[in-house]
């Protein structure tokens, strides 16, 4: 099919929108030339001089433990409530906590940020990597319950009472026929918390202390030094980290919904 | 194919295998059951029979125990089982979407319920084999449930939930999902299957031929309440109310007012015009009472000349003809508009034909056809 012209012009002026400000960064991470605005020829020394920087490597570690724990635990956290919300059937005051279940999704992050810091103090926790990280978790849980409640919505409810019928415990049902048919939405809830993770600096930057300084942050508090094409560099990393990671979930629910398609067509045709 | 001398349920010395006791079942506020008891003995091939929200699903998941009744008892096997959660019970169910895991092996599917009860190795292997071969599955094995074919999937679903030797096997609309065809040979594949085993069958179906074929007792329910539990025979040849005529088969039901005219018998009279009709029954009916006469459509003839002996007889013309194959279904039409079926058996391949659309015709039957119901 041909795009008009009127379609063709809508859709380069939204994606130029969207992707000329990171095109140009991912651009200018190839400079030869220090200064951030001049082109002076390609290059992958900026690469290289980031691997030696020793202040950026130890924020990439941070962030990365940060993002793994806070990701398990989301989605530990996320599809326990997913599966409550979905299987507990009409208890009293669900359509209250299905509601809640949502609501960091539209919570402006400097306020969840702020309640973190508030409770954080008040509790008289160190802030640190450990608070980052329960910071984390509480926001991206909201993002993991809801990929898997959409897949526990299409999920035929008879096959755990089969696995009840058969003689299993309701956790055993959990654990052998449950958990793996809805996997893959549960790995790709991960991977969406990983990368929210990855890339969160508001958040960060209200529960964490100096011990515990993210990549983010780190990027943040060395812009305001001057841009170096080094921080192109990084960045241009982190864009490649996140667009595999979203990818790859996006891949992985696509890919189970297809097949789950595949098997329902094939049914109805071998009848 | 049940042997003439297996009726439990008429020898009172039994012992049920399944017993109802006053159930009730409340959803909120709707009723689903109604205060029903039953019984069911062993070795029994028992069907449910009604329309979809009859209950009958309500009935079969209290049995798994998905449900627990509201009011009343249920005893398997001389046990209540109301507090017994379903994998602790000695019953297996098979569902109507045959709930197969997707993510394992035919095999796998089969050994599943093995499995949890810690039987070895060996055990488990040999059962799986002896499954495997009854539902003649054996190339199937490694296959996962969404490469083989609906009736394949119906098998494996069957496979897995006799697996554990339960003492009843639930079977939830078992063959809904296959054409007619494979339906058909899948009962009787579901008969044999269920005498080798001696295992105790309840099957729940809205599909009365279905219920007929294979149930050695059927329960026709409607709104949470037994309509009639009989063989299918005595079902289909005498219904107790018009509700169960009605829904088993095909039915003439003329509306009357009997009135005694011998022993066991009675006259009709259900019209201003037409001579009444005459009918036997044992039940007795008072003089002028409202009644019913159910008369399946073979058991009246049709014929171009007037029959000479027969206790009842009226004059028609045909008002539609359906031509099922094997039998032909006349519409007649009588003067006042009543429209009676008349089937007949198109024993021979090419016949003539000899009555068609609008030709006058009689209808007649014998005083015994029909059965005289007061509801």
């Amino acid at each position: 099919m041909r795009l008009s012209w009127f379609n063709v012009v809508s859709l380069t002026l939204g994606f130029a929108f969207l992707y000329i400000p990171m095109v140009i960064l991912v651009i200018f991470s190839f400079n030869e030339s220090k200064l951030v605005t001049v082109w002076a020829g390609f290059s992958t020394k900026w690469y290289g001089e980031l691997v030696q920087n020793e202040a950026f490597l130890n924020a990439a570690w941070v962030t990365v433990k940060v993002a793994v724990f806070s990701s398990t635990l989301a989605t530990v956290l996320g599809t326990m409530a997913a599966y409550v919300l979905i299987r507990g059937g009409r208890f009293l005051g669900r359509t209250l906590f299905s509601g809640m279940i949502y609501a960091p999704l539209v919570m402006p992050e400097v306020i969840t940020g702020l309640s973190l810091l508030l409770l954080f103090i008040g509790l008289g926790l160190d802030r640190g990597v450990l608070t980052v990280v329960l910071a984390h978790t509480t926001f991206s849980m909201c993002y993991v319950s809801v990929v898997v409640s959409s897949r526990l919505a299409t999920f035929d409810r008879s096959l755990e009472e089969a696995a009840l019928d058969l003689g299993c415990s309701p956790m055993e049902a959990f654990r052998l026929v449950t958990l793996p048919i809805i996997a893959p939405a549960v790995i790709s809830g991960w991977l969406l918390a990983f990368t929210l993770s990855l890339d969160d600096l508001v958040i960060a930057s209200f529960t964490t202390g100096p011990s515990a300084t993210t990549l983010p942050i780190k990027i943040f508090s060395a812009v305001r030094l001057g841009v170096s094409p080094e921080i192109n560099a990084l960045s241009t990393i982190m864009i490649a980290i996140v667009t595999v990671g979203v990818i790859t979930a996006s891949l992985i629910s696509k890919r189970s919904l297809v097949r789950q398609k595949k098997d329902e067509q094939q049914a109805i045709r071998t009848q | 194919m049940q042997t003439a001398e297996f009726a439990p349920w008429e020898d009172p010395q039994q012992k049920p295998l399944i017993r109802f006791q006053n159930v009730t079942k409340r959803f909120g506020e709707f009723t689903a059951i109604h205060d029903l008891s039953l019984d069911i003995f062993e070795r029994e091939f028992f069907a449910l029979l009604g329309p979809s929200g009859c209950g009958k699903t309500t009935m079969m998941r209290m049995l798994g125990g998905f449900e627990t009744p509201t009011e009343g008892r249920i005893e398997l096997a001389g046990q209540d089982i109301g507090p017994v959660p379903p994998n602790k019970r000695a019953t297996n169910m098979m569902f109507q979407s045959y709930a197969l895991f997707p993510h394992l092996s035919v095999w796998d599917n089969i050994a599943f319920g093995l499995r949890r009860d810690k039987k070895s190795k060996e055990q488990v292997a040999a059962r799986v084999e002896e499954m495997l071969k009854l539902t003649r599955l054996e190339k199937f094995s490694r296959r996962k449930p969404h490469q083989i074919s609906g009736g394949q999937r119906q098998r494996v679903a069957l496979a897995r939930s006799l697996a554990k030797a339960p003492k009843l096997l639930l079977l939830d609309e078992p063959l809904g999902a296959l054409d007619k065809k494979l339906r058909q040979d899948t009962q009787f594949e579901l008969m044999d299957i269920q005498e080798t085993t001696g295992t105790t069958f309840v099957i729940v179906t809205h599909d009365q031929e279905e219920a007929m074929t294979v149930a050695s007792r059927v329960a026709v329910m409607d709104e949470g309440r037994l309509m009639q539990v009989a063989t299918p025979a005595r079902i289909y040849e005498t219904p107790e109310s018009v509700y169960v005529a009605d829904f088993i088969g095909d039915v003439n039901i003329v509306h009357g007012k009997a009135t005694a005219s011998g022993k066991e018998q009675y006259r009709i009279d259900w019209s201003d015009t037409l001579p009444p009709l005459t009918a036997t029954s044992a039940k007795p009916f008072s003089d002028g009472q409202d009644c019913h006469l159910a008369i399946r459509p073979e058991k009246v003839a049709i014929s171009t000349e007037r029959p000479e002996a027969a206790d009842n007889v009226v004059q028609g013309t045909v008002h539609d003809i359906a031509y099922l194959g094997n039998l032909s279904t006349y519409h007649v039409a009588l003067p006042g508009g009543t429209i009676i079926k008349a089937q007949t058996a198109n024993t021979r391949r090419i016949s003539r034909r000899h009555i068609t659309w609008e030709d006058p015709v009689w209808l007649s039957w014998t005083a015994t056809a029909g059965v005289l119901l007061a509801e």
